[in-house]
């Protein structure tokens, strides 16, 4: 066993279909509240001027949205921030949009397009966004992808700053692909994490070769189709106030999480 | 930070297998580009494209991961011992103890376009109906599985900084004491995504690449495969710094003035504790678009004297993407290992935006100390300082 550098979260954000804030997703996460009706079908980030705004897609307006909220949470300088983004599939609409073009016609593809389909789109957009010329990364290990998220956060708090915002996203797949890459509706869930200091929320991870226990909450069970939901154990364990988690870390391994409340 | 030992390396790409074969290549100044015969639908352009990934054949195990991109990962992991290498690590070290962080940009979406082409009923083939070819983590899930490593295994996919930024990452895993040990690298292959889409961006030479010549008419896409181990300590050259950064700029072109470039650079040195002067030899990004190469250049003239000497190798290799962070850093150390620092191949008048550090022929020198320029799609920059074993 490892154990990571010691954490504290300094903000939250999140957002998911009928739960379009962190308020929101941890009443329903105590079962004290249902889905939101007429909560807006995607997020609107106001940190994207208008025509960026329509240009992004759907994962990068979610990305940014909980990035956003979670910087806000925090009453931190976005700019300030390194970031680690991470996802499992990047855009699976995107990818649908791309493969159909090229079998179709690839000297049509959009040049708009291709530049979103880039599994750094949702980094590239936030950093423009913010004015951020921090270190910015993009990662994926399929299942595992919120856990090795929060690993390089952890490594990143430990070696090059003392904040770290991390950004766990998925969104719907679409077309041919969505029979095969599962993936459905739009969950987001960003932490900014400082270094531990013995006060407010704090997590104490270590990184065991052994797959990680199922969990069980409403929140993992809404969210089990997208393919982020493995971040929702997180979110399901600091919504209800629980003292520790087990995360996927993947090839094997998992993370086990104490959450302790200075 | 503390240097780092890389005590094995290996590249795969169109001007061959294995190091040696790359050697030869950048003292012959024999490129490995051809015309485009990849793509189905005729692009008037010269790729980079490794002969013989068709051919390669996974063993049965791994089968459920098999798709060209994963095919030349493969390749790559048989040249120069690397494979023995990685067993030898994991013997050393435990399974567990050894991290597995991978660049890539498209890993195998050439896979999800096949799919495409052969619906059935408006789903995939049978044989292309598999969820992990169609995923980032692709590489990384299929490495996990070809070497057996159980560290943390990760996919980095920040374009065309990913491979460069996969030593940062594994840099702190070590350093924090996570794992002992990291195979790194990059793997990306030819596919219609990058080919057309940076046909679409305008980006696309009609000729053989020329980086930093007055003329040049933008970039010669490619594929490659390579990867390092990084350890602690032992035999080999060390990574004595990272430096990543963002430009806050454009999604797809760079910041006019070249500020992200220049803080990933002084980063990195920073990082190593070095002053500008201590680098004897630079690997640009230098893809041969108009912007970046005369940006680049100019970042490069503002922070380095004229003893440095600075090339791109694309016009060897191609662009190789997220595979180019891992094939230009090893194209750096080969510099340190021969005393021969490439020129910039293709490259028959400067562009006048050049500063006197951009090389056209190759040059003898001793070279102790090298870096590498890595720079993605959103602003996404990452440099890399490595220098010969006793340096200090």
């Amino acid at each position: 066993m490892s154990a990571l550098p010691a954490m504290k979260v300094l903000g939250i954000g999140a957002w998911a279909d009928g739960l379009p804030d962190w308020a929101s997703m941890r009443a329903f996460a105590r079962g004290n509240a249902g889905l939101i009706e007429n909560a807006p079908k995607k997020p609107a980030p106001t940190m994207l001027p208008a025509n960026e705004r329509r240009r992004a897609p759907d994962s990068v307006l979610l990305a940014l949205e909980v990035a956003q909220a979670a910087c806000s949470d925090a009453g931190i300088d976005p700019a300030s921030l390194p970031s680690v983004f991470t996802s499992t599939h990047g855009d699976l609409a995107i990818t649908h949009a791309m493969c159909d073009t090229l079998a179709r016609a690839p000297t049509e593809v959009s040049p708009t397009k291709f530049h979103n389909s880039v599994h750094n789109a949702a980094a590239g957009y936030w950093t423009i966004g913010v004015g951020c010329r921090e270190p910015a990364t993009a990662i994926s290990a399929f299942d595992a992808s919120f856990g090795q998220g929060l690993i390089e956060a952890a490594l990143q708090l430990a070696c090059d700053a003392p904040a770290v915002l991390l950004v766990g996203y998925d969104s719907f797949a679409a077309g041919p692909l969505s029979h095969t890459s599962k993936s459905e509706g739009l969950f987001g869930f960003a932490l900014v994490l400082g270094r531990a200091d013995g006060t407010g929320l704090g997590l104490q991870a270590e990184l065991e070769a052994a797959p990680a226990a199922r969990a069980q909450g409403p929140l993992l069970k809404a969210l089990a189709a997208n393919a982020m939901g493995p971040a929702a154990v997180l979110a399901q364990a600091l919504a209800c106030g629980a003292s520790a988690c087990e995360l996927n870390a993947g090839n094997g391994s998992r993370l086990n999480i104490e959450i302790a409340r200075g | 930070m503390p240097p780092l030992a890389i005590t094995a390396r290996t590249l795969t790409s169109a001007c061959g297998r294995g190091l040696a074969a790359h050697a030869e290549a950048l003292r012959d100044r024999r490129s490995g580009l051809r015309r485009n015969d990849f793509s189905a639908t005729p692009l008037d352009t010269w790729i980079g494209r490794v002969d013989g990934v068709e051919q390669v054949e996974l063993p049965e195990r791994l089968m459920g991961w098999d798709c060209r991109n994963n095919r030349l990962a493969w390749l790559a992991l048989q040249q120069d011992d690397l494979f023995q290498h990685v067993q030898g690590l994991a013997c050393r070290y435990g399974a567990e103890r050894v991290a597995l962080v991978i660049g890539t940009s498209t890993s195998s979406i050439g896979a999800s376009e096949e799919a495409y082409t052969r619906l059935q009923d408006d789903r995939f083939p049978p044989d292309l109906d598999r969820p992990i070819i169609h995923t980032p983590h692709s590489l990384g899930s299929f490495l996990a599985a070809a070497t057996g490593l159980r560290g943390p295994c990760v996919t980095v996919a920040t374009a065309c900084s990913s491979s460069a930024k996969v030593f940062a990452q594994a840099a702190r895993m070590i350093q924090t004491g996570l794992v002992d040990a990291a195979l790194v690298g990059g793997v990306d292959t030819l596919c219609g995504s990058v080919l057309f889409g940076f046909n679409a961006l305008g980006l696309v030479s009609p000729e053989p690449c020329r980086p930093f010549d007055v003329a040049r008419r933008g970039l010669s896409l490619g594929e490659a495969g390579g990867y390092a181990l990084v350890e602690r300590d032992g035999r080999g050259p060390r990574l004595l710094g990272y430096g990543e950064s963002s430009d806050a700029h454009h999604m797809s072109s760079p910041h006019p003035e070249g500020l992200g470039a220049r803080l990933c650079m002084q980063a990195a040195l920073a990082r190593a504790g070095l002053e500008p002067d201590s680098v004897d030899y630079l690997n640009l990004h230098g893809t041969a678009t108009p912007k970046n190469d005369e940006i680049e250049a100019g970042a490069v003239a503002r922070l380095f004297g004229a003893r440095l000497k600075a090339s791109s190798t694309k016009a060897w290799t191609g662009h190789t993407l997220g595979a180019a962070g891992i094939v230009e850093s090893l194209f750096a150390l080969s510099a340190i290992d021969s005393g021969m620092m490439p020129g910039t191949l293709n490259c028959d008048t400067l562009d006048p935006a050049c500063g006197p550090q951009i090389l056209r022929e190759n040059t003898r020198a001793e070279v102790r100390v090298v870096m590498n320029n890595s720079f993605g799609f959103g602003g996404n920059n990452a440099s890399l300082v490595f220098a010969a074993e006793g340096f200090r």
